[in-house]
């Protein structure tokens, strides 16, 4: 007999989104994905000035904050086809490869690493052993036993007064956790140094944004901060040594710790290696534009069909054509009007809510297809486009953590032999993601040195002033986002506003069945998940964090009835 | 001391955003003394770690879902406010339970807490709180004032002076 289970909310942190899944003999038999929250943020941006775009765009969504800010100009830049001075993409590459790396360990650590990591387990282990373990592993500096020997006090003081904090909603002794103590001591001697690292990225974001958490240097046209390297109160020198100081320290955690404890974690989960493939088709887009006309990026990016890498075919520039016409949205399993899949620039946004039909509507996201199919987004493309590309940085690091996943898994009397391969799955996504953060520290380094470099050549340009025609103009803009491809689309005639349409990276991976009724990625990659215990789904969750779901933005109010987290009932 | 003042909320969903709405008001009409941050938080999540982190008190202002007539007013305390997020799933994402957790963990728990909130009237997306929430605003706006006030810090108002 199957058994039902609504899982609901999903994210630890953000957002409202519920998955339902039938399980049959242990395994899940079929999945749907639903946004529970609508939204229609699009409409409130018809008849104002493109100008302004961004400052409400950036309020979509309380993660992904800048993200929209930018994709936001870019779109209307694109319809201008505007330029933008060297120096503002450098500013805008650093503010954006520092809140991807904020993102990225923040999502890891803290967001899902308690899906694997068992911290009450913790207690039991030998600091000792974990010191030695995991100096072994790397020259992080904050491995010793000293270390260790606090975190595990620590640990006991929260667990002892019962005063959990985060830690409160843990699925401690579950049957599904794997990792011995030592390895969830250094986890979470990692959990807590991360809580401290990440601030150090969100300063760089404050100093070149102005503010946070709503940055206020973007324009479109470029950026407004203006650079002197005599003056005490704007872009200085000063200023950008103190920011190298926070990217140092960032790319020594990263590389040491979060790319390490990937090793570490996945090699007694090789097994999830096996699970969560779902949809292959990826796809992203270049991101960190080093040339004024968006034509040259720092990180490559393309479309891969069927997992297979040869099938690489890059997108070019800001103006590519191949990602402009392939994308459509489709809304026959969506709570809106209509179901035919249109171009975003035709996109229609008008709510029609129904109940939650299985073979129906049951939805508030969107179906997303390029060329037709759905596609995967995220740093699990980024990766595979990157390293089809050539991408160098990409393909360092990403063998770095294969061939020391391996040893762990070897060195812990494991079958190793984990490969590239191996990465379409639920642990490929987790490892892909530390691949990524970790080339985007060498990319924000780059960026630092290109800046800093253009500067001295006398360059203190940072922005190009916009004006409008009169008619009508289209544009659009992307932006490789933590979650996957971002991309804004914007109709303006005589210089107002007339259609908007935000293609987020969720609403790619979330979406629910299309109009050929192909399940979305989250749906697909559920199918045959393992379910030890439906009381206590933590394999469905598993999955679904590996995507790093951020569904605030990919809707377009809230349930606040639904305060059960797990339902389950027999069919 | 080191108080921060923070308004919480989306500014798309209407009386949402009031939380925003009343330091941005509050700005707008008071000098705000050192000593004294007030911060836009938006629907900030882990953004705002550093800023909470460690401070004497922090005043919260939200629109919160507590059962009452839209329009009511709340005003919780210390350990009142954990728990009131606790049980929130709110329309903004900011995990402010969450937030409030990870600052048990770090052992940077604000001293005191207060949260000045009020029941929305309306949800719908629009830049603009609604009609009936634009007095809640003013009596938002004064509460905040009185308690800083009351903690030491009498705001002067910039009324008269260039801004």
């Amino acid at each position: 007999m199957a058994q039902r289970i609504v899982v609901d909310p999903v994210t630890r942190i953000e957002g409202h989104l519920r998955i339902d899944v039938e399980v049959e003999n242990g395994q899940v038999s079929k999945a749907w994905s639903s946004g529970q929250m609508w939204r229609g943020i699009e409409q409130i941006l018809e008849g104002r000035d493109p100008l302004d775009a961004w400052v409400f765009t950036q309020r979509i969504c309380g993660v992904c904050t800048t993200v929209h800010a930018l994709a936001s100009v870019r779109s209307v830049e694109n319809a201008l086809n505007l330029e933008v001075p060297v120096n503002a993409q450098h500013i805008r590459n650093l503010i954006i490869t520092a809140h991807a790396v904020h993102d990225h360990i923040v999502h890891f650590y803290h967001l899902s690493a308690l899906d694997w990591v068992d911290i009450v387990s913790a207690l039991d282990a030998d600091p000792a052993k974990a010191a030695s373990l995991a100096e072994s592993l790397s020259s992080w500096e904050l491995n010793s036993v000293h270390e260790m020997r606090r975190v595990q006090e620590k640990l006991k003081g929260f667990v002892n007064s019962g005063q959990l904090g985060v830690f409160a909603n843990g699925y401690w002794g579950h049957s599904a956790m794997k990792l011995p103590p030592e390895v969830n001591l250094i986890a979470a001697a990692h959990y807590l140094q991360a809580l401290e690292i990440q601030r150090e990225a969100n300063k760089i974001v404050t100093v070149l944004g102005g503010k946070t958490p709503h940055i206020q240097n973007l324009a479109v046209g470029g950026v407004t901060n203006s650079i002197n390297m005599d003056s005490q109160s704007v872009l200085n020198m000063e200023r950008l040594v103190y920011i190298k100081s926070l990217i140092d320290k960032l790319d020594s955690f990263v590389k040491n710790a979060y790319l390490v404890d990937l090793a570490a974690v996945g090699a007694f989960y090789t097994d999830w290696a096996g699970y969560g493939k779902g949809v292959t088709d990826y796809l992203c887009v270049p991101d960190l534009p080093i040339d004024a006309k968006g034509t040259k990026f720092a990180m490559p990016g393309g479309y891969i069909r069927n997992g297979d890498l040869s099938t690489f075919t890059p997108i070019k520039s800001f103006q590519d054509d191949f990602f402009k016409q392939s994308v459509a949205e489709s809304s026959k399993h969506s709570w809106y009007t209509g179901e035919a899949p249109l171009h975003p620039w035709e996109g229609e946004t008008v709510p029609n809510y129904d109940d939650f039909n299985d073979d129906g509507q049951y939805s508030w996201i969107k179906s997303p297809t390029f060329q037709g199919r759905p596609a995967q987004v995220g740093p699990l493309a980024n990766v595979l486009c990157m390293a089809a590309a050539g991408h160098e940085s990409t393909k360092t690091h990403l063998n770095f953590l294969v061939d020391s996943l391996n040893s762990v898994n070897k060195l812990v009397g494991g079958p190793g032999g984990v490969g590239i391969e191996h990465l379409h799955s639920t642990l490929g996504r987790h490892a892909a993601r530390a691949v990524r953060c970790a080339v985007m520290l060498d990319e924000m380094k780059a960026q630092w040195q290109m800046l800093v470099n253009n500067i001295a050549t006398g360059d203190t340009d940072t922005y190009n002033r916009p004006s409008f025609p009169k008619g009508e103009i289209r544009g659009v803009g992307f932006h490789e986002a933590p979650r996957g491809v971002l991309s804004h689309w914007c109709v303006i005639e005589d210089g107002k506003i007339k259609n908007y349409q935000a293609v987020v990276p969720s609403t790619w991976n979330a979406g629910p069945r299309n109009a050929d009724d192909v399940p979305g990625p989250y749906e697909a990659s559920l199918l045959g998940n393992p379910v030890a215990n439906p009381e206590s789904p933590l394999e469905v969750l598993r999955t679904v964090h590996s995507f790093d779901p951020c569904i605030a933005c990919a809707i377009h109010m809230v349930d606040t009835e639904n305060n059960e987290i797990v339902k389950v009932r027999a069919l | 001391m080191s108080i921060l003042v923070l308004g919480v909320g989306n500014i798309l969903l209407t009386d949402e955003g009031i939380g925003v709405r009343v330091v941005e008001a509050l700005e707008q009409r008071y000098r705000i003394p050192a000593g004294v941050e007030v911060m836009d938080g938006g629907t900030a999540g882990m953004e705002l770690l550093a800023s909470m982190a460690d401070r004497d008190h922090v005043i919260l202002v939200d629109a919160v879902n507590t059962g009452a007539a839209p329009g009511t007013l709340v005003r919780l305390v210390d350990d009142e406010v954990p728990a009131l997020f606790k049980s929130k799933i709110s329309p903004h994402q900011l995990g402010i339970s969450d937030l409030l957790g990870v600052l048990t963990v770090t052992g940077e728990m604000p001293k005191r807490m207060t949260l000045f909130g009020v029941v929305p009237f309306s949800l719908e997306t629009s830049t603009e709180l609604s009609e009936a929430m634009q007095p809640k605003l003013d009596e938002l706006v004064d509460l905040t004032v009185a308690e800083l006030e009351a903690l030491g810090h009498p705001l002067k108002p910039c009324v008269g002076e260039a801004v």
